[in-house]
């Protein structure tokens, strides 16, 4: 992982929390269950797929992969522009897309798994 | 039981590791090759072949030891790979070698390939001959991999040798992930194939080893060398080829004209067959079966033109 893309990794989380305990802070169930569905895009990986495989988002999203095999994916884009180091369970990996435009992508350890974001 | 020092054992040390042996290999099937067609036996029934003699060619093959991995089904798989190098030190017969058919680590840390290391040297063997795996590659090349394991190779990894008349080939095909998708020879490495097999008489045993299958195992899974066709077509005209593979955690053979293929097991954890899971990730077996679904191979070549007798026995 870049260090600007570990960087990006920590504010996600960082703003994933904010959004949790401004929601928890106000006090409301409901709120928190809008906080739940608020746009942190995410892609999960499961039973050697990346599911969606297409997934459409607005310029400027940070779209965060997690990892709910037994295995160890890597994500590598096609065009070289964002590659993650090896997730085991559980693990995360985020990347803003900051152009519109088609982004094909594999896994770097097994390459029948693909996926492509389309950014707009 | 452990050897002394310089590698030598006494008679009562032997008599005994060969009754272990019998023991543990009484699930091991013997293949053979005659006249293209594949014959298995129990490896406990008596036959020629089952033991090595005073010049035979013999030699041992583990892989996919996936140091690192730490999931249910085998939460200890330093523990399962050393059982494997016992085994292999109990045999009667010393190895002339071993290989490992890679996913030597399960996530090239530099701390999974010092154990994994350790424990290569823990094995009685003449020498040990090993080829990465995509897991030992997968983040930087292969740099780490080849600085510890890549002496005396040639190019990205592969390399040739020779042992008592046969001809020994290791080739990587896990270096294209991330550009091409599908493990791949690539033009370099056929084109030094091709150069390194030319002068070579026909009659000489070949035996190659490489992580993935060299044929289209299932390719829905990734387990297909997408340019195999090109180094078979170098292989075909010799009169004896053994292929030796590992990447699918499970014993599978199948021939092809004077050409065998076998996958081996792995010494950490099992994969479903082609097709019967959504995906290849571990097969979660019951911790009392596990060492039913793990294992190694010996191997061993009587010379002249008999067939390689390919052994493979699982831990328990």
């Amino acid at each position: 992982m870049s260090h600007l893309e570990t960087m990006r990794r920590r504010m996600t989380i960082a703003r994933v929390g904010r959004v949790l305990a401004l929601a928890v802070g106000l006090g409301g169930a409901s709120l928190l269950a809008g906080a739940t569905a608020m746009p942190t895009p995410s892609v999960r990986i499961a039973d050697f797929r990346f599911q969606p495989s297409e997934f459409t988002v607005e310029r400027g999203s940070t779209v965060v992969w997690v990892n709910q095999d037994d295995e160890i994916h890597a994500i590598v884009a096609a065009d070289g522009s964002f590659s993650s180091p090896g997730l085991d369970t559980d693990g995360e990996f985020a990347h803003e897309f900051d152009a519109p435009g088609s982004y094909e992508y594999r896994c770097a350890l097994h390459p029948q798994m693909k996926g492509t974001i389309v950014v707009r | 039981m452990r050897n002394t020092t310089n590698g030598e054992r006494n008679l009562e040390t032997s008599r005994r590791g060969f009754l272990e042996c019998m023991a543990w290999a009484g699930t091991g099937l013997v293949w053979t090759l005659s006249g293209g067609i594949l014959t298995s036996r129990v490896f406990a029934e008596p036959a020629s072949g089952a033991r090595a003699a005073a010049g035979d060619l013999h030699f041992v093959q583990i892989s996919d030891t996936h140091i690192g991995f730490n999931k249910a089904v085998n939460p200890d798989p330093v523990a399962t790979a050393r059982e494997a190098i016992r085994r292999v030190n109990a045999l009667v017969d010393r190895p002339a070698f071993m290989l490992h058919t890679g996913d030597l680590s399960h996530t090239q840390k530099a701390a999974e390939f010092d154990i994994l290391a350790g424990l290569l040297q823990e094995a009685n063997v003449g020498a040990v001959f090993t080829v990465p795996g995509e897991h030992d590659v997968f983040e930087d090349d292969g740099k780490e991999y080849l600085a510890r394991f890549g002496r005396g190779t040639l190019g990205a990894g592969w390399r040739s040798f020779d042992v008592q008349g046969a001809h020994f080939v290791g080739l990587i095909n896990v270096l294209s992930f991330k550009s091409g998708g599908l493990g791949r020879l690539g033009a370099e490495q056929l084109e030094w194939l091709r150069k390194d097999l030319e002068g070579l008489s026909a009659s000489t045993p070949v035996v190659v080893f490489a992580h993935i299958p060299l044929w289209a195992v299932y390719p829905e899974w990734g387990w297909v060398t997408e340019d195999a066709q090109q180094a078979l077509a170098h292989l075909r005209r010799f009169g004896s080829v053994t292929v030796l593979n590992g990447h699918i955690h499970q014993v599978l053979q199948k021939v092809e004209g004077s050409i065998t293929f076998h996958t081996a097991f792995s010494t950490a954890y099992p994969q479903p067959a082609p097709g019967t899971a959504p995906g290849p990730g571990p097969l979660r077996v019951p911790a009392d079966q596990l060492r039913g679904y793990l294992g190694l191979r010996e191997v061993t070549w009587r010379g002249g033109s008999n067939p390689l007798a390919v052994v493979d026995s699982r831990l328990g």
